[in-house]
């Protein structure tokens, strides 16, 4: 077992981990933050994705301990302040951007860092960046939508469904 | 009427909130002091003889609890087909049982033969490596034609890897048979290929037995836990349905794959219940693939015969149907009635018939998945039109369009079986036509054509059978459950309402859209309207969400709980009022005594 210390959602946390314990089930099982969902375990799926110091990271594709000492953020930490929807997460909701909720997260994370490299994108880059975020109920329309309106752009020339 | 929350408003989605902050809870997400974690050995191989496993090894790892064999279950009872066909002789379909784990064979790759139940998933997982098992590989049978022709058998028992020869209408094959004999016919041979369902979230149980009170409570990823419910209790592992309490919380997403029932369930009731521990199971991507019961898998060859102006004048069907090496909960039922009734599509062809082989293999079961037999029937259908188009050098719309059912001939009797009750096919036709901009399409080919690139124009027609129901008819039919669902409403003292539904919402939004309806009929807001569903202790009874029938069934049976409401809220409305009840209005929440200005609101009746 290692002692890891990591600041997850700007509070300071520890525990003690095997070698092979990927940061999702540190996350998940430890730390109880079950928004970060597993839906395949090999980096396929997005589902799992958190931020590491300020980049987008598949939790599944991670082992604990080289999140040693690092910012991790993840869906629990995305809301306002006063637990309103941020921009993203109302942005979704408003277009209908995800049904079971399942790869939610995963979207919602992804957005963010799409969105805090690049906050005006095109629909192309939209798409491109979601490559790696697997969806199975919506077809991805509204979820491009969705990120497309949290980044202040008008939508309504996107393709509808 | 609250127009900003009733039916047809636009209203965003009140799961969404607990979904976009991390705060839904799947059963994955369950986790509990006293649990541990059962992971499964599976075959490797297609077809394997199983002549020892060796456990002892494993036994003695870290962590290691208990494991099961399929010796553990060879007393209790398999996992049933849930609809019963006959064969064209009448026999009925042969039934092979399909235990908890496999015992003495395995027959498909990922077929379970152990279970491991550990302090960790790790810890199981390591102690599966361990296991020993002598599984002697035997030829594998996948090809359906082979199959049939074959005396290696998926199920030695029954002495064929034929299921049931299935015939619809049987009454018309003769004169079928003489249609396609005496007229221009085409042909043409399709394979619908097999596919996996892959809802984003795989599946997990969870066991707990409660010793105190010999209760069990299982936690499941299922679109239709009452079903799960009835089939573990009636057929699986005997334990009564008043000591079975079965809950599917939050699922992330289903496609068909989650409606049946799955050994993995049974196996962690039988450990917690052994242990005195809570048992989870949750299933990797790779056991999603393997094991989740797949889609489709027909080989199909269809005739269609023409008179000269392109009228049809019979549609003959010769399918094979892989239902893999078990008979999941509804395989039998999709590529018979769900399949066949549909095989007259949106035509008035005079004479259909079809005839159904559903063979083993030594492969996944199949069942239904999206659709579930009416697209298969669709593009067998569609498929042989359209090369009749090309062989008559008939237009493909109008070929379609000179055999529509016409709006005046509803109720119309289908040659396959079903009265279609209304319709206007044309009239989607010309708005296809219209939306698509078919009249544009020649320049937009050329324009192509000028960039060396190819440009095509395809049309379908589609008639699809929703909400499968009612119990009467798919009882005479072979269903072996009553297709109806139900549900309860209930006021509470302080005027708000819990609407308990039979139907499972694991991505389709009930949550937000009962309560539109519910709040259409009272005149209240919806927001003092919560669902409950997917709890077998807090729902009297319910089929589950598949086969689109949550509204057209479900809420049907929520519309009846709510006129029943607004009866009773009547009665005491006119006590209230010193009115007589025949007397009483509601309109927009409010009950009034018609011609006066007595009133009570809905919150005061209540």
């Amino acid at each position: 077992m290692t002692k890891v210390t990591m600041t997850v959602n700007g509070k300071s946390v520890s525990g003690d981990v095997e070698g092979r314990t990927l940061l999702s089930s540190f996350l998940r099982e430890d730390l109880r933050l079950t928004g970060t969902h597993i839906g395949c375990d090999t980096s396929q799926c997005g589902a799992c994705v958190v931020h590491v110091n300020g980049e987008a990271v598949k939790a599944c594709t991670m082992f604990a301990v080289e999140a040693d000492g690092a910012e991790v953020g993840t869906i629990e930490g995305q809301a306002n302040a006063d637990g309103s929807l941020n921009v993203i997460q109302q942005a979704f909701q408003d277009h209908h951007g995800l049904q079971c909720g399942f790869c939610t997260p995963g979207m919602v994370m992804s957005a963010a860092a799409l969105l805090k490299d690049n906050p005006k994108p095109t629909e192309g880059e939209v798409r491109e960046y979601l490559e790696g975020n697997i969806c199975r109920c919506t077809g991805y329309h509204n979820i491009v939508k969705a990120i497309m309106a949290a980044s202040g752009q008008d939508v309504t020339a996107i393709a509808a469904e | 009427m609250p127009k900003d929350t009733g039916i047809g408003a636009a209203t965003t989605r009140r799961e969404d909130v607990r979904f976009l902050t991390g705060r839904g809870q799947y059963t994955d997400d369950i986790q509990t002091q006293s649990e541990c974690a059962a992971v499964f050995a599976r075959s490797t191989v297609a077809n394997g003889k199983i002549k020892s496993i060796d456990t002892s090894a494993a036994a003695a790892m870290p962590g290691v609890l208990a494991i099961f064999t399929g010796d553990d279950f060879a007393e209790v009872g398999g996992n049933p087909a849930g609809w019963l066909i006959n064969s064209r002789d009448g026999t009925p379909m042969h039934e092979p049982k399909r235990p908890v784990l496999a015992h003495g064979k395995v027959r498909h790759v990922g077929d379970a033969y152990a279970a491991v139940i550990a302090e960790t998933v790790a810890q199981a997982r390591d102690a599966v490596e361990a296991i020993e098992a002598d599984i002697e590989e035997l030829p594998a049978i996948v090809d359906m034609k082979g199959a049939l022709a074959s005396d290696n058998y998926v199920h030695d028992e029954i002495g064929t890897n034929q299921c049931f020869d299935w015939g619809w209408i049987e009454d018309n094959r003769a004169a079928t048979d003489e249609a396609i004999k005496n007229a221009h016919h085409v042909t043409t041979e399709l394979v619908n290929n097999r596919l996996v369902p892959n809802a984003m979230e795989p599946r997990c149980s969870i066991g707990h037995y409660n010793p105190g009170t010999d209760e069990y409570t299982l936690h499941t990823t299922s679109q239709n836990p009452h079903l799960t419910r009835l089939l573990i209790s009636a057929f699986v592992m005997g334990i009564p349905e008043n000591k079975l309490t079965v809950i599917a919380p939050d699922v992330g997403g289903g496609f068909g794959s989650k409606i049946y029932h799955y050994g993995e369930e049974a196996l962690v009731l039988a450990a917690a219940k052994k242990l005195g521990r809570t048992v989870k199971w949750t299933a990797d991507r790779t056991e999603a693939f393997l094991t989740a019961a797949h889609g489709r898998d027909h080989v199909t060859k269809i005739e269609l015969a023409l008179a000269a102006e392109g009228n049809f004048l019979a549609f003959r069907t010769e399918t094979m149907a892989n239902v893999g090496a078990y008979l999941s909960n509804f395989s039998t039922a999709t590529p018979t009635f769900l399949h066949g009734t549909l095989m007259a599509g949106n035509y008035t062809v005079p004479l259909v018939y079809v005839n159904v082989k559903a063979v083993f293999t030594n492969t996944a079961p199949v069942d239904a998945y999206r659709g579930a037999g009416r697209p298969e029937a669709t593009v067998s259908l569609e498929r042989v039109i359209d090369k009749a188009a090309r062989e008559l050098g008939m237009d493909p719309i109008e070929l379609r369009r000179k055999n529509f059912v016409k709006p005046d001939q509803y109720p119309f009797a289908s040659a396959a079986g079903l009265e279609y009750d209304s319709g206007n096919y044309d009239a989607l036709m010309d708005q296809m036509e219209k939306v698509a901009d078919k009249a544009g399409f020649e320049a937009r080919r050329k324009d192509s054509e000028a960039k060396g690139l190819l440009r095509g124009f395809g049309v379908n027609a589609y008639i699809e059978a929703c909400g499968i129901a009612p119990s009467n008819l798919v009882g005479v039919l072979g269903s072996r459950v009553g297709l109806y669902d139900a549900a309860t409403v209930r006021v509470n003292a302080t005027g708000n309402l819990s609407v308990m539904v039979g139907a499972h919402s694991h991505g389709q939004g009930h949550e937000t859209v009962f309560p539109q309806v519910v709040a259409e009929m009272l005149g209240i807001e919806a927001e003092s309207i919560d669902i409950v569903h997917g709890d077998t202790s807090k729902i009297p009874f319910g089929m589950g969400t598949y086969g689109s029938r949550s509204l057209a069934v479900c809420g049907s049976a929520v519309v009846r709980a709510t006129e029943k409401i607004i009866n009773k809220a009547k009665k005491i409305a006119a006590h209230m009022l010193e009115a007589s009840d025949e007397d009483i209005t509601l309109k927009d929440g409010v009950f009034s005594v018609a011609g006066t200005d007595k009133s009570v609101s809905f919150g005061e009746v209540a």
